[in-house]
């Protein structure tokens, strides 16, 4: 039930933002300070959370090998699940961030009478996490159409490729219905998978929500509730942002409003919860490290001082039963006449 | 402790309701307290093991007492959640890794059914993500603004003594075998989790004995076992006498000889028991077959590290040994034998931690004149690196017949594995020394390799129904190969798989039992000089 209360709060958003927008004067507040205060939040929190991340050293090289180590020249090395080098490396982190190689990988454990355990591919929170993620960076490349003018030939053609199944008026963007069924599967993802349901939180289900609600409300927005939509005057006001000289040409629909309030919560919370994954999936050093220890040593910035217990030490208790054994030592015994 | 007999814990791990089965808890996870019975936890450390390490330099153990997890007051220090959250504190500004796991995880739940003490417990505080949530949501709470601001919403959760109690819990139900870290999207290793858990409750006084008292054996007689110099050199000597019986070969290993060429270390568990002797004897032949110019060492007498288990300090501390001996006997680089944690700490730590070694030589064979460069640096070559090279360079005289009484399967030790990418040198040797061999079903072996479920100093007899829960997943595929071909033999390259896999095969898969790779190396090996009895079984034969 840990779903209610985000659920709950995404609606409260709505609703705060539905009938703030409608109190007159208030349009400044949402269409301009808010986004403002969001961005800044977004940005000076996210920057704060990588430089709190850099703060802390990688006192050892940790990475996590998949594959055949660089060892002997005949034996077939696994470059990229192994890598040895910094290209290597890079190439690993590519595939791990643009493809989500280690996802790619995952199975299904069951345990059966016997017992008998069988572990077979599954592949699907691949497929809901690619969906999710592409659809939502296609949606956000193709919003900067409103901010910049004129529009960049390569948002065109993004838009262009969204759209190019050529469905109804407007067209439909192939990402709108991509981005809300990846939210659907992996909110059901949770609710039916046993154990995912049982070690989810309140603060899983909640970016679920709020980017649903941004996605309803902006295909609610193109497609459903376009009359009182002016999209002249939306595009002023996102220039003029990007400008620092937001104006409010007439009045804009509440469903834009609700739309921005929702995109500038999603933004100010970005850095304080676990969408930072964007930024981790970079610095982990179990991916981002080379698995080169033995050729090349790794500094510690804090390598203590520890000494082993020392040979001395050592020898000086257990002389007489190395001397008597045959096992050389570094000072002998002292002579039985003393 | 009388352990459950094999149908009933069979019937239990298949049948009883747990998540793995497809019960669904009734409380949350943060209402479930830690509950202990004889049987589910390890043995606190003895007062005089604590306050003799605690007096090493480098180390802090404070707190030693007589105390035990049945008892409600585990007595504390007074201060002890400040102790707690200051070392969480200092950690989180030493590990970058410790910050970024803390941040990163969407509990996507990959990594959920990949953990064996997950699969065999069914225990929901044994998925990765979980036992990783234990720590995240004290981090949360005195750590970042959403847990300071949301609380229990945002899965931050007061540090109290029942937390204390659940980290004792789950952080020795842990062998940091990084198989989750494979799956995981960020790569989050929850055995650095485990390890920043461990030394935390060090920090108050919470350690296990079966982990201690090695620590501090290691420390002060060179090795786990706690063998004096004498006893050390008997023991090899013992498996010489054994090798004359049984070859004819007379083999003369030396000790702490200087101006030898390499020193060699390996477990001291592999001259203490079986099936590590025969492994032992393995290394002895196949020195003397060579012709190498090598030394053991009872000083550095052991190639473990039960410090990884404990603290880097301890870490530190007792792998420093290692290079202090090679410098003081002069040699000019380092082979290590057949284990999986030590491999951890000479790959990934040793260096870092106690090098540089320019003391040594980069690593040639002697007998090959390959170089190895792969260890450049940290001047330490694995045994199945130099063996695979020898035969390679078709350096040993080898009759794979001498091996037809087995039929091994290849288990690939999770630190090998997943912390160095050992995979194919010892599957290279294993093709040939022996005439058959069978790989167990893909998704167990290589980097998605199961824990032998005891690892992490968790090898302890009084969790023994803990450690055949967790091991299942690693019988279980022993098992098929076992009824498909007929697989026999469970052939692997570390010290603590060789004693606890017996432990395991013994329970699950009786029929099959565990060697070291170098024991089938040396049962193939066609010595010099050799007046070799009938050995129907190898170097196992009585004769």
């Amino acid at each position: 039930m840990k779903y209610i209360f985000p659920m709950a709060a995404v609606i409260a958003l709505v609703l705060i933002s539905w009938i703030g927008s409608k109190i007159p004067g208030m349009e400044y507040l949402f269409g301009v300070l808010v986004p403002y205060a969001a961005i800044a939040t977004f940005i000076i929190g996210f920057c704060y959370r990588v430089v709190h991340w850099a703060k802390s050293p990688v006192p050892f090289k940790i990475p996590t090998t998949c594959g055949q180590q660089y060892s002997l020249p005949w034996i077939k090395h696994d470059k990229l699940e192994a890598p040895h080098t910094t290209s290597q490396v890079v190439a690993r982190m590519f595939l791990e961030i643009v493809l989500f190689r280690s996802l790619w990988r995952n199975t299904k454990a069951e345990i059966h009478d016997g017992p008998k355990l069988t572990y077979e591919s599954s592949k699907w929170l691949w497929l809901f996490g690619i969906l999710f993620h592409y659809s939502f960076l296609v949606i956000v490349l193709r919003h900067m159409r409103l901010f910049l003018d004129p529009v960049p030939g390569p948002i065109l053609v993004v838009e262009y490729i969204d759209s190019i199944l050529q469905i109804g008026a407007p067209t439909l963007y192939m990402t709108d219905v991509t981005l809300v069924l990846g939210l659907l599967l992996l909110f059901g993802r949770r609710l039916i998978n046993r154990q995912v349901r049982y070690l989810s939180l309140a603060n899983d289900y909640f970016p679920l929500f709020l980017i649903f609600g941004i996605a309803a409300t902006g295909i609610l927005m193109r497609f459903f509730l376009r009359t009182d939509v002016d999209i002249v005057s939306i595009k002023r006001l996102a220039v003029g942002l990007v400008t620092f000289q937001p104006v409010i040409l007439s009045e804009i629909s509440s469903i834009f409003y609700i739309h921005l309030f929702l995109v500038s919560v999603l933004l100010a919370y970005f850095p304080y919860s676990k969408l930072m994954h964007l930024g981790g999936v970079f610095l982990s050093p179990t991916r981002n490290m080379a698995n080169d220890t033995r050729i090349r040593r790794h500094i510690n910035p804090w390598n203590p001082d520890i000494k082993p217990h020392s040979y001395a030490g050592y020898e000086d208790e257990f002389r007489e039963f190395m001397v008597n054994n045959d096992i050389p030592v570094e000072k002998e015994l002292p002579s039985k006449a003393d | 402790m009388a352990i459950v007999k094999v149908d009933k814990l069979a019937k239990s791990v298949a049948q009883g309701p747990s998540l793995m089965t497809g019960s669904y808890p009734t409380m949350d996870w943060m209402d479930v307290p830690a509950v202990f019975k004889p049987g589910n936890f390890a043995y606190p450390a003895k007062v005089d093991i604590v306050n003799y390490l605690n007096k090493q330099q480098g180390l802090h153990f404070p707190n030693a007492r007589e105390w035990s997890p049945l008892d409600d007051d585990w007595k504390l220090p007074e201060n002890w959640k400040e102790i707690i959250i200051d070392g969480l504190r200092e950690r989180l500004d030493k590990f970058r890794s410790l910050k970024i796991f803390m941040d990163c995880c969407v509990r996507c739940g990959a990594c959920a059914d990949k953990c064996h003490f997950f699969l065999g417990t069914g225990d929901p505080k044994n998925m990765p993500v979980m036992r990783a949530e234990l720590l995240r949501s004290i981090y949360r709470n005195d750590f970042t603004l959403a847990g300071k601001i949301f609380g229990k919403m945002a899965g931050a959760r007061e540090m109290t003594v029942g937390v204390i109690k659940e980290w004792f819990m789950y952080s020795y139900q842990c062998t940091e075998c990084r198989r989750c870290s494979v799956y995981c999207p960020y790569g989050i290793d929850t055995a650095e989790v485990t390890m920043m858990l461990r030394e935390l409750l060090h920090l108050v006084g919470v350690g296990i004995n079966w982990i201690l008292e090695p620590v501090s054996n290691s420390n002060r007689t060179g090795n786990h076992m706690g063998l004096q110099p004498h006893t050390f050199k008997d023991n090899v000597s013992f498996l010489c006498d054994d090798i004359e019986n049984l070859t004819g070969v007379k083999v003369e290993p030396t000790f702490n000889r200087k101006g030898a060429e390499i020193l060699f270390i390996t477990p001291s568990a592999d001259v203490f028991a079986e099936p590590g002797l025969y492994t032992a004897m393995g290394y002895l032949l196949l020195f003397h077959h060579i012709g190498l110019d090598y030394t053991w060492s009872t000083y550095a007498s052991e190639g473990g590290n039960f410090g990884l288990f404990t603290s880097n300090e301890v870490m530190k501390k007792l792998n420093a040994k290692m290079y202090a001996e090679a410098k003081r006997l002069g040699v000019k680089y380092i082979i290590g034998g057949e284990c999986g944690h030590m491999w951890r700490v000479l790959h990934q730590y040793m260096d870092t931690m106690n090098g540089p070694a320019d003391f040594l030589e980069v690593p040639k064979s002697p007998i090959t004149g390959t170089m190895f460069d792969n260890t450049a640096s940290t001047k330490m070559v694995h045994i199945s690196e130099f063996t695979a090279d020898l035969i390679k360079h078709g350096k040993l005289n080898i009759d794979k017949s001498r091996n037809d009484h087995v039929i091994p399967t290849w288990h690939d030790s999770c630190n090998p594995a997943r912390a160095m990418g050992l995979l194919e040198e010892p599957r290279y040797i294993l093709d040939h020394v022996v005439n058959r061999w069978h790989e167990m079903p893909e998704n167990c072996i290589r980097e998605q390799t199961y824990c032998c479920g005891s690892g992490t100093g968790l090898n302890t007899d009084e969790i023994m129904e803990l450690r055949m829960r967790s091991g299942l997943p690693r019988a279980n595929s022993v098992k098929y190969v076992h009824d498909k071909h007929g697989v026999n033999t469970l052939a692997c390259v570390c010290a603590i798989d060789r004693a606890t896999l017996t432990s395991l095969m013994n329970y699950w898969v009786p029929e099959v039992r565990v060697a070291g790779l170098s024991e089938l190396v040396a049962n193939s090996l066609v010595m010099e000089g050799e007046q070799r009895q009938e050995l129907t079984d190898g170097l196992r034969t009585l004769l």
